[in-house]
């Protein structure tokens, strides 16, 4: 599975350009002989159980990161750029990006410190007085390679570091991307759609669509979300914490988890000792906002692997929160239908 | 040598100020390709000597500093985290997310973090952060990164080498790593020339921290004439046009009270008939360079000096005209096997016979 997460960190696909994500799961599915479909917004739904069980089941990682799009070429052939998703600006200044389809590379550009007087060295730069640069001599040298509407990607490669570290970006939500590519390998005594979605990052869209189509009675979001165990934060603010293993959800800012599947969640971890904990911040949303409130509504839980940076092209989370978030849902799905066995799927 | 292939394999060298003795000798065994002699100082200067054929030959000493800004270790936090302090003038704009590596008794990968944007007010959001605010994550626990990394470790920004359109090139230790990519290519240049003067090319030690490699080199060799070799401000829109150079436009030549205006003059001159295009730097004073550190040491050195223009300079995103260095490197090496360089009046009416 980390192999796999590696491969997909490598793989630009800001909100909206998800192709070659998509495309890279596409052929993995393939591989294993399922059944899958692309809708029109680009999400990609794997069917994976059977149609024994009275029991259908949605799980959901989004395939989109943050990025940014050009929006301007200035006459001095600069780039200037819109933030797709919400991060961090302050992180901007003197990133490598890559560019559109020919991952043109380029760096963003902010007068060197020698020349920034006292108040300027002072405050943060705004994302509007930043840009790119490629080396172009003006506008028209720019719009040989470059053209408005195309998506710029960080370029940070994968590395191992520390003890079980993994630094790469788009671990939001690659990490749930490469679970679901584990799980969709599993035998399942339910109908199981695993949906790769796309466009989670400007506003949950391709879920939307996803869990109308599904129609599922469960969905569980497999998702990276933040951890803050770090210097200058303590108590509640942490959120969760790296190496703890994976986070459940009870309430953030788009959804409240569903308490009986929250309790079996909870329950098979105990039970099979999988290390979990509570996310302890109510902050973030995910696509398990939208999918609850599809159709006549679904009952939802996101489990998370904890990534300190998220959102920047140096994410971090450990090996094993990825392995054991893997382990809990697959766990937990199995014993699904003891736990909805006679009860209304929906009451 | 192609330029940029040279320039990839300096800029990944990790030589922070008043750390270059490990990289000292992979600039000795690429000097030493092509000099008569090559030894590193006590500093770890690393000095090539190409000699000259004649006894009226001027000592010419040619520098480009090889130390890089950087961080070095001050404290540890509980659970592998480091607090760093600066070496040299880094821009903490270009730090948030970035990856370092710590040289301790190993290499140590690390990232650089903050407290997280959300849990910032939006007055906080709008102030730079500091550098105290910020920390480095090993990943490691706490007792292997006390036996692995010691307070007063230095710590290298990490940032890759890109090749863009138009013969530029970005990454980190452009500056000065440009300037040592012209001393090789001058050297090379130099390899099969029969020249006059005795050239010695020093790649200098801890430009960053205070000029301190140029002052004992320039003490050790004691030339006649240096030729200071250094990156120059870049063409950067929000920038003041009078400070900045436009890339792949000719090598900025300073002028100003730092710089021999004789000297200069003839290496204006001889940029002029060799058809190597050229700007000029006007400094007021301090340039900011070895070149004000070697105007007054020993009993004093003409000083003249190239620049490379660069944007960005001082974080990982460094971007110059790769054909910048190449037009460095092609009027140093004239100008040290010419025999245009005049210093006095005989010298003068030595040569003079244009």
């Amino acid at each position: 599975m980390i192999r796999t997460l590696i491969e997909l960190t490598k793989i630009d696909g800001v909100s909206g350009d998800e192709e070659q994500v998509r495309k890279y799961i596409e052929e993995r599915v393939e591989k294993y002989g399922l059944e899958h479909m692309t809708d029109t917004i680009g999400n990609l739904i794997v069917r994976a159980g059977e149609n024994s069980g009275n029991l259908k089941v949605m799980l959901a990682a989004h395939m989109d990161e943050v990025g940014l799009i050009i929006n301007h070429i200035t006459d001095n052939g600069k780039l200037k750029f819109a933030a797709v998703g919400g991060f961090d600006t302050r992180i901007l200044t003197g990133q490598h990006v890559r560019i559109g389809d020919s991952k043109i590379p380029g760096v963003i550009g902010y007068k060197s410190i020698h020349l920034q007087e006292k108040k300027e060295r002072e405050s943060a730069v705004k994302q509007k007085d930043l840009y790119i640069d490629i080396g172009a001599k003006d506008r028209e040298d720019a719009e040989k390679y470059i053209k408005l509407g195309d998506f710029a990607a960080f370029s940070s490669e994968p590395v191992f570091f520390g003890k079980n570290r993994l630094k790469a970006k788009a671990l939001d939500d690659r990490a749930g991307c490469a679970v679901l590519l584990e799980l969709v390998k599993e035998k399942w005594p339910f109908e199981l759609y695993a949906c790769f979605t796309v466009q989670e990052e400007v506003g949950l869209r391709g879920a939307t669509v996803a869990a109308k189509r599904v129609a599922p009675d469960i969905a569980v979001v497999i998702e990276g979300t933040t951890c803050a165990d770090v210097p200058e934060v303590s108590g509640h603010e942490i959120s969760t914490e790296i190496g703890k293993g994976p986070a459940l959800t009870f309430i953030d800012r788009t959804a409240i988890a569903d308490s009986i599947l929250l309790r079996h969640f909870e329950s098979t971890a105990k039970k099979e000792s999988i290390p979990f904990q509570w996310k302890q911040t109510v902050s973030g949303g995910n696509d398990a906002g939208k999918i609850q409130v599809s159709g006549s509504g679904v009952r939802v839980i996101a489990v998370s692997v904890p990534c300190r940076y998220i959102h920047s092209p140096v994410s971090v989370l450990d090996i094993y929160d990825l392995e054991n978030t893997k382990e809990l849902v697959k766990k937990a799905l199995l014993t699904l239908p003891l736990v909805f066995d006679g009860r209304q799927k929906n009451d | 040598m192609r330029t940029d292939t040279l320039l990839e394999q300096l800029c990944k060298i990790n030589a922070i100020a008043g750390f270059e003795a490990s990289a000292s000798n992979e600039i000795k065994e690429i000097f030493g390709r092509y000099c008569d002699k090559v030894w590193v100082d006590t500093f770890y200067n690393v000095i090539g000597y190409k000699k000259g054929s004649s006894k009226n030959g001027k000592k010419i000493m040619i520098t480009a500093h090889y130390d890089q800004i950087g961080l070095i270790v001050t404290g540890y936090e509980k659970n592998g985290f480091l607090r760093v302090s600066n070496l040299g003038g880094v821009d903490t704009k270009a730090l948030l997310a970035r990856e370092v590596t710590v040289h301790g008794e190993k290499d140590v990968f690390g990232v650089i973090g903050a407290k997280p944007p959300h849990l910032l007010s939006g007055d906080e959001m709008k102030k730079n952060v500091k550098l105290t605010d910020l920390f480095i994550d090993t990943g490691l626990p706490d007792e292997e990164l006390i036996e692995t990394v010691a307070v007063g470790d230095p710590v290298s920004i990490n940032s890759q080498f890109v090749r863009m359109v138009n013969g530029c090139a970005a990454g980190r230790n452009l500056d000065n790593r440009c300037g040592v990519a012209a001393c090789v290519l001058a050297l090379e240049k130099l390899k099969n020339i029969e020249h006059e003067n005795d050239v010695y090319v020093i790649a200098t030690v801890q430009e960053e921290a205070g000029l301190i490699g140029a002052i004992s080199s320039s003490y050790n060799i004691e030339p006649d004439i240096a030729v200071v070799i250094d990156v120059c401000h870049g063409d950067m829109p929000e920038a003041d046009k009078a400070s900045t150079f436009t890339l792949g436009k000719g090598v900025p030549v300073g002028v100003g009270p730092a710089f021999n205006k004789n000297v200069t003059q003839q290496l204006l001159k001889l940029a002029d008939q060799e058809g190597i295009p050229t700007q000029l730097c006007v400094e007021a004073g301090d340039p900011g360079t070895e070149a004000w550190a070697i105007q007054v040491s020993g009993m004093g050195i003409a000083v003249v000096e190239v620049c490379i223009p660069l944007r960005y300079m001082h974080t990982g995103a460094e971007l110059v005209n790769l054909e910048d260095v190449d037009t460095a490197a092609a009027l140093v090496s004239k100008f040290a096997a010419g025999r245009t360089v005049r210093l006095s009046k005989e010298d003068a009416d030595d040569t003079d016979t244009d």
